[in-house]
């Protein structure tokens, strides 16, 4: 199963690259981070605690094999009549893509169009992503908990020497790497108006440092650091950021998420409501990544410790 | 020029991936996956350089350290629950 | 001048690229697994570094420029730190190399 996961990883690669040929540089950038750096991750600390190779099937799944094929080809049928990639009479380019790139520098003022459109035009769509994100994270916390007794400083300390000789070289550079690394989260946070970047993409950032931190130096230390009950607060309080820039919309006597409502000039209304949305919406990612990583790589260790205690 | 370069980043990856299906060990696949990341990066760079859009540097800095957390990753959780227990045993 | 760096930006991609290529022939074509990584971790590094190099020669632009370096200076930093973790993880789990003593070449097993 881990060749299953290396070559899902290449895969991921492989359509960030398709995306950086089409000249699509967010989705490029959002593709690199999640879909071949960070779900690779959690799938191998899943699979460190359920195994390494599958039960064999005891029959040959034909019947799945030729439903595959009929919807594929259905599928592959039903794209043929559809117009070619990037042509101009797609209906696509017709009716909103061209309002949005026309009018998107006068009404929001935000050079990236891919912001404006992500945070602006379609607000209430990235509402309900932050939830979904949200409510995965609750999900795992549901389901994989587990209450466990704080280590003692005097353990911590003996687990961290035994691993100081074989980690060292990894942990003197990690020491220069993840500060950089946090830094550059929050470069790629907030200049998501102005390039590519965004809260999704600063938050996976985010997450990633703080993983690394936590394998490097031992999971009870990284507890010690980052307190779980602080971190799920945090997860929490990055979706009432958003709903709460919307609530004060209504209050204000216009539609939810309309941000012309914040301040007295309308431009200046837009780039606070996108600042503070962008916030809630990073925050959010990232807490809900640290939480997910916590439980699955948490879970292993208590097994683990179960084991060698009982033998 | 930077087109030619790009075609010889795109052999060394083809020539990698061969790699990462034919390796006898598990640490030979590690160690093309690593080598296709870091190409990777080149890759984008280049291409950023090609159509003129300089933004792509971001990612390409992005899945550096991606790629570098990843094979840490990897190493970290191959080595403890599946080989340590094995070697246990013949011990 | 104009010419001259591209001239030179011209002849570091082409030695980055030889570099390249050279690295992926090796990461092929050699007996062991630690000599393959000897050839993907040496090439890796410096080939970066010369593509890099011809690519900040071609637009002496002063953002790209640092981002570029920024780039260089992590690759330097990372490269090297992942082939020390994947070679030492390899000799931690006992795989053996092949060696030029004929007693070490029967009893291996990688």
């Amino acid at each position: 199963m881990f060749a299953v996961i290396m070559l899902s990883g290449i895969y991921g690669l492989l359509s960030a690259s398709f995306f950086v040929a089409m000249d699509a540089v967010d989705v490029a950038f959002t593709e690199a981070s999640v879909g071949a750096g960070i779900s690779t991750l959690l799938m191998l600390v899943a699979i460190t605690m359920t195994g390494r190779s599958e039960h064999p099937v005891r029959h040959k799944p034909v019947l799945a094999l030729v439903v595959v094929i009929v919807t594929g080809s259905l599928l592959i049928y039903g794209t043929l009549d559809m117009p070619y990639f990037g042509s101009v009479t797609a209906p696509v380019h017709q009716h909103v893509a061209p309002q949005y790139i026309n009018d998107s520098m006068q009404q929001v003022g935000v050079p990236n169009i891919v912001t404006s459109v992500l945070a602006s035009y379609r607000g209430f769509d990235t509402f309900g992503e932050v939830v979904v994100i949200f409510t995965a994270g609750m999900g795992v916390l549901a389901l994989l908990s587990v209450v466990r007794r704080p280590k003692g400083i005097a353990e911590i300390d003996s687990l961290n020497k035994s691993m100081h000789e074989e980690y060292l070289v990894l942990r003197i550079v990690a020491k220069m790497l993840i500060p950089f690394i946090l830094l550059f989260a929050l470069y790629v946070q907030f200049h998501g108006d102005f390039g590519p970047g965004g809260g999704f993409q600063a938050g996976v950032i985010f997450a990633a440092a703080i993983i690394l931190y936590s394998m490097l130096f031992g999971m009870s230390t990284a507890r010690r650091v980052i307190n779980q009950s602080l971190i799920q607060l945090l997860a929490a309080i990055g979706v009432l950021l958003y709903g709460s820039v919307g609530v004060v919309s209504l209050l204000e006597d216009k539609h939810f998420l309309d941000y012309s409502a914040l301040s007295a000039d309308p431009i200046a209304g837009q780039h606070l409501g996108i600042l503070l949305i962008e916030l809630g919406v990073g925050i959010t990612v990232a807490s809900v990544m640290i939480i997910i990583f916590f439980n699955f790589a948490g879970r292993k260790n208590s097994e683990q410790n179960q084991e060698s205690n009982e033998s | 020029m930077l087109i030619a370069a790009t075609i010889a980043i795109l052999v060394v990856m083809i020539m990698s991936i061969v790699r990462a299906v034919m390796g006898p060990t598990f640490y030979d696949r590690i160690l093309a996956v690593n080598m296709f990341g870091t190409k990777t990066v080149l890759l984008i760079s280049l291409l950023g350089f090609v159509m003129g859009r300089p933004e792509f540097l971001d990612i390409a800095i992005v899945y550096a350290l991606i790629n570098f957390i990843s094979v840490i990753g990897v190493l970290h959780y191959s080595d403890s629950s599946v080989f340590k227990r094995s070697s246990q045993q013949k011990k | 001048m104009g010419s001259l760096m591209d001239i030179s930006s011209a002849v570091f991609l082409l030695i980055g690229s030889f570099l390249c290529v050279s690295g992926g022939v090796g990461i092929l074509r050699f007996p062991d697994f630690y000599t393959r990584m000897h050839a993907a971790g040496v090439t890796d590094t410096l080939a970066t570094a010369m593509i890099l190099i011809g690519l900040m020669l071609q637009n002496p632009d002063g953002l790209v420029v640092l981002k570029l370096i920024i780039i260089l200076l992590m690759t330097l930093f990372i490269s090297p730190t992942a082939s020390h973790a994947l070679a030492s993880a390899a000799v931690h789990n006992d795989l053996k190399p092949v060696l030029d003593n004929n007693e070490k070449v029967k009893t291996s097993n990688p």
